[in-house]
């Protein structure tokens, strides 16, 4: 079966060089039905690459060891669901899926767009194409998923225990699709420029791409930081590593996209903005999925292979040097249709807007990629931390949460004092109070967080002003009662209140990271059975330790073979707070050499932390246990010399009892961070109004917009 | 197994094969049908008349949100009296244009 | 005054266009000129060994040295070595141990010289992922 695996790759290189030739010599010679072929070709793209990722799918929850990829990422006693996932652990498995994912999102984009915009929509197909090559053609040559052995391996070397995780799970495919679907405005403004077409057809097509790009790679980077903070052991969400900045890159420089794109349509301005934020998107987000599987920089993640290298550097060159030439040539096309006015009018703070993404884009683009720039410039490789990174970012973040509270609100064209006075005065009272309530509280010493926070408030001062003075205005107008009317205003203004909700979202995300980092509590420290360690507040107890035992087959939990952890008490001012059970999973490694005991202990050990999360603060805990102690030590040297493989097991519930029984002491990690939880409902507010904005328009609204326009529009001529 | 394999990749071979040829074996059908090849220009022409249809009616809805905004952002204070009258004027005659064009290309409805 | 105000919208314009850039430039400039300062270099042990002033902070990257590695209390005390071999820093670490750590495996942690030894910094200690092109036996493949 592999056999039909890579076959499926080589027809896709084929079904890709003939799509791009037909869709370009469709476009150039006006013949329809070849740019329609072309399209057809993206469909055929899809669906061979998903008969391939099918027979890996196949070959995984199969156990078919005689696939490499299955043998080196799955085995017989990983949980099914994750031998599913197996598939994008690796190196060549997530270059399929992401090729597969590519062919999925392009076949929608262009199904949608059929009718329409055939000069874009056909290099558009050849541009999608030409990245379908690029990454089957780097499956064939260097990273092949269908690569076998013979004879077929017995059994494989298993899932990392690292990734065995929900979140982890669902991480890669969304997060894929977020880069993923960046290719397709970049696609289509590749598309525009060639085709000399930046319009209003071709914004509306793009804008509902370019959402749906930045709502995948927001969700991914989100799941990637939750992640990170529920399930490993370090007790962050972020750490500036270079592969989650790489992710964060492109959806800066879309939301600028999706901003900016507002101007465009209403005032014909930023058009050169509009295209190089597209180009930049769709580069930004080649060169991530470049940066973590090339491993040019150190990062925990990025996958090994230094071969991939340089194909990825020379199409990247080739995006840059090709959208730099497009912009340059079609620049008559890009004319601003106004000027700008005022430096205090909404074009403006759009404008602002844009500098500030970009901005943060740059900063956090020097950064991550710094290593090869201080190496290239001095000969020596150096790197910057996390301190750097909070240095520029922080005021950034803050601009851009305050130009969210008075974007919306400030007028266009031009904003008078008396315009300022209406519209500002209320969230910049909310802002002051906001700072006298804290300061009352006894909130200081941290003055970038007390700033966040005004802004945010002044932030959601605006937005709820927003939503005050709409509401009113619509109960004058058509006399509904006021929760009526909120839900009317919000239904028939659905981009501008699902963008005001979007910024809710942002505002109470910031909050929550400022006030999780500027005002956390961490305790690390060994404690024995019976000792008490105070962290902020609380006052956590080491009860008694804990060991279980896992079965070698069990599929129901994760597959460690043993579990070693404590039971935490979690005591404020001598009340009980919770009870918390953080543990450490002990794998097996598959290596015979280790032993018939060792090989059931050698693998990745995972900590599994153990967490009382609340919408005001979040105790979180995690335990290190000493598990090479001399007399647990010498449990597993006599059972290796003594048992037979298949009775190691046996040792295993032995070296549990002793653990039990002499209580050791066990290194604890813990921390309490207020308001830890706001970071994921400020997420989850993001998502919901990114789903109100792009919601469709129901299609009676539609129809009654088109019949009967005329006349309307005259009567209200007339009416002025 | 590997003659499975065979039969298989044929088959994948012969849906590929399928998709993509169908519009142009479709064109070729149509030309037959009508009596000899048209001239392809014919297609550029009507795909050019179409891309100014699908233009004008993008534009026509981008200008009614326009105006939507407009008197929304009038009404929860963001324009005076007089900006929002000169600007809402502004805005229905550039509409009222753009309803012309389209009746011109399509003059069976509105 | 006046003049300032007589002057025509787009030579207005392109000053501020000007002013702009302009600060963008020496904006950028300034991250980019203080990010040198700012950076810690990366070394192997060997070069470590060689150049390392007290007080700077180093990136040390390199193999866990195996059997050298042992826990008094709260301070991880081991060795790490050159990957081609050789040389050999002996560092004291505290804080955070992620969980891929292991004798072997390549790790980054930033240290600074404290008399004659080395100190880890908090929480600085990062261990790299093992490649999947290793020639080991295709043991732990962690890709993520």
């Amino acid at each position: 079966m592999a056999g039909l695996g890579f076959a499926c790759l080589l027809l896709a290189l084929g079904v890709c060089a003939y799509g791009v030739a037909t869709s370009l010599y469709g476009v150039r010679s006006g013949r329809l039905e070849y740019v329609d072929s072309g399209r057809r070709s993206i469909y055929a793209l899809a669906g061979v690459l998903t008969v391939a990722v099918l027979v890996l799918e196949i070959a995984f929850v199969g156990d078919d060891f005689a696939f490499n990829t299955v043998a080196d990422t799955s085995s017989r006693t990983t949980p099914g669901l994750y031998k599913a996932a197996a598939i994008w652990s690796s190196q060549e498995g997530s270059l399929l899926v992401w090729a597969w994912l590519m062919s999925l999102w392009s076949s929608l984009a262009l199904f949608l767009t059929r009718k329409h915009m055939r000069d874009v929509a056909a290099y558009a197909t050849a541009v999608m194409l030409g990245f379908g090559a690029f990454f089957v053609f780097l499956m064939v040559a260097y990273a092949n998923p269908f690569a076998t052995t013979s004879p077929a391996p017995a059994e494989g070397v298993g899932l990392d225990p690292l990734l065995r995780f929900p979140a982890m799970m669902i991480h890669p495919p969304i997060l894929y699709s977020g880069y993923t679907l960046c290719t397709i405005p970049l696609a289509f403004g590749i598309g525009a420029l060639l085709a000399r077409r930046l319009d209003a057809d071709w914004i509306r097509a793009i804008r509902r791409f370019a959402f749906a790009a930045w709502l995948f790679l927001g969700a991914g980077v989100m799941l990637g930081a939750l992640w990170s903070y529920s399930e490993l052991g370090w007790g962050g969400y972020w750490g500036w590593d270079a592969v989650e900045n790489a992710a964060l890159l492109p959806w800066l420089t879309g939301t600028a996209f999706l901003h900016s794109l507002m101007i465009q349509e209403k005032r014909g301005m930023l058009k050169v903005w509009n295209v190089s934020l597209v180009l930049a998107t769709g580069t930004l987000a080649v060169m991530g999925t470049f940066l973590v599987r090339s491993g040019i920089l150190d990062s925990i993640h990025a996958f090994g292979g230094h071969t991939l290298g340089v194909p990825f550097v020379i199409l990247i060159a080739a995006l840059i040097a090709g959208s730099i030439y497009l912009v340059v040539s079609r620049r008559s096309l890009l004319r601003s249709e106004h000027r700008l006015d005022s430096l205090l009018s909404r074009e403006s703070m759009f404008l602002a807007n844009n500098i500030v993404l970009v901005g943060l884009c740059f900063v956090i683009l020097w950064g991550t990629y710094f290593p090869l720039i201080s190496e290239a410039l001095t000969g020596k490789e150096a790197s910057v931390g996390p301190p750097w990174f909070d240095r520029y970012t922080v005021p950034l973040a803050l601009v851009l949460v305050a130009l969210s509270g008075v974007g919306p609100v400030i007028a266009w064209r031009r904003a008078t004092l008396a315009n300022a006075r209406r519209n500002f005065l209320a969230p910049l009272a909310c802002a002051l109070l906001t700072l006298l309530a804290l300061l009352g509280a006894g909130v200081d010493g941290r003055p970038l967080a007390l700033a966040m926070f005004c802004c945010a408030a002044f932030a959601l001062g605006s937005v709820g002003q927003e939503f005050f003075r709409g509401a009113r205005a619509r109960r004058a107008m058509a006399g509904e009662p006021a929760p009526l009317a909120l839900v009317a205003l919000v239904r028939r203004n659905r981009r501008r209140y699902g963008g005001y909700i979007v910024h809710v979202g942002m505002a109470v995300l910031f909050v929550g990271v400022a006030a999780s980092s500027s005002f956390e509590h961490v305790n690390e420290l060994s404690l024995s059975p019976g000792q008490s360690a105070r962290v902020g507040a609380y006052s956590v107890r080491y009860v008694r330790p804990t060991a279980t035992v896992t079965p070698k087959y069990d599929a129901a939990h994760t597959g460690s073979t043993l579990s070693l952890g404590a039971v935490l008490d979690v005591t404020r001012d001598g009340r009980h707070v919770a009870t918390l059970r953080p543990s450490e999973g002990f794998y097996s490694s598959g290596e015979a050499a280790q032993g018939s005991v060792g090989s059931l202990l050698g693998g990745q050990p995972v900590s599994h932390v153990a967490m009382d999360l609340t919408v005001a603060r979040n105790v979180w805990t995690a335990i290190q246990p000493d598990i090479e102690t001399p007399a647990l030590k010498r449990i597993v040297t006599v059972g290796n010399r003594t048992l037979p493989p298949e009775d190691g097991i046996v040792a295993v519930a032995y070296l549990a009892r002793e653990y039990l029984k002499h209580r050791p002491r066990a290194e604890f990690n813990l921390i309490v961070s207020p308001m830890v939880m706001w970071i994921w409902i400020g997420g989850l507010i993001v998502i919901g109004g990114a789903l109100i904005a792009i919601w469709p328009a129901p299609a009676r609204v539609r129809a009654r917009v088109g019949a009967g326009a005329r006349p309307r529009t005259v009567r209200g001529l007339a009416r002025v | 197994m590997a003659v499975l394999v065979v039969i298989l990749t044929l088959l994948v071979l012969a849906a590929v094969l399928a998709v993509i040829s169908a519009p142009i074996r479709a064109a070729r059908a149509r030309r037959e049908a009508a009596g000899g090849a048209a001239p392809a220009g014919g297609d550029a022409e009507e795909a050019l008349a179409a891309r100014t249809l699908e233009d004008l009616e993008a534009a026509r809805e981008a200008k009614y949100r326009e105006i939507r905004d407009a008197e929304l952002d009038y009404r929860t204070g963001k324009l005076s009296r007089e900006d929002y009258g000169a600007i809402d004027a502004e805005l229905r005659a550039e509409a009222i244009e753009i309803l012309d064009r389209l009746e011109r290309l399509k003059p069976t409805d509105a | 005054m006046r003049y300032l105000l007589a002057v025509d919208p787009s030579r207005k314009r392109r000053l501020r266009l000007v002013a702009a850039l302009g600060a963008a430039v020496v904006l950028a400039s300034a991250l980019m000129y203080t990010s040198f300062s700012a950076a810690s270099p990366a070394l192997s042990p060997s070069e470590l060994l060689h150049q390392a002033q007290p007080g700077r902070s180093y990136q040390l990257t390199g193999m866990v040295v195996r059997g050298s590695v042992h826990r008094e209390g709260e301070v991880l005390h081991f060795s790490v070595e050159d990957r081609a071999g050789g040389s050999q820093v002996v560092l004291a670490y505290t804080g955070t141990v992620p969980d891929p750590f292991r004798e072997g495996r390549e790790v980054i942690v930033t240290v600074h010289k404290q008399g004659g030894r080395y100190v880890g910094e908090r929480n600085s200690l990062i261990t790299k992922c093992p490649s999947k092109y290793k020639t080991a036996p295709p043991s732990e493949n962690q890709n993520s």
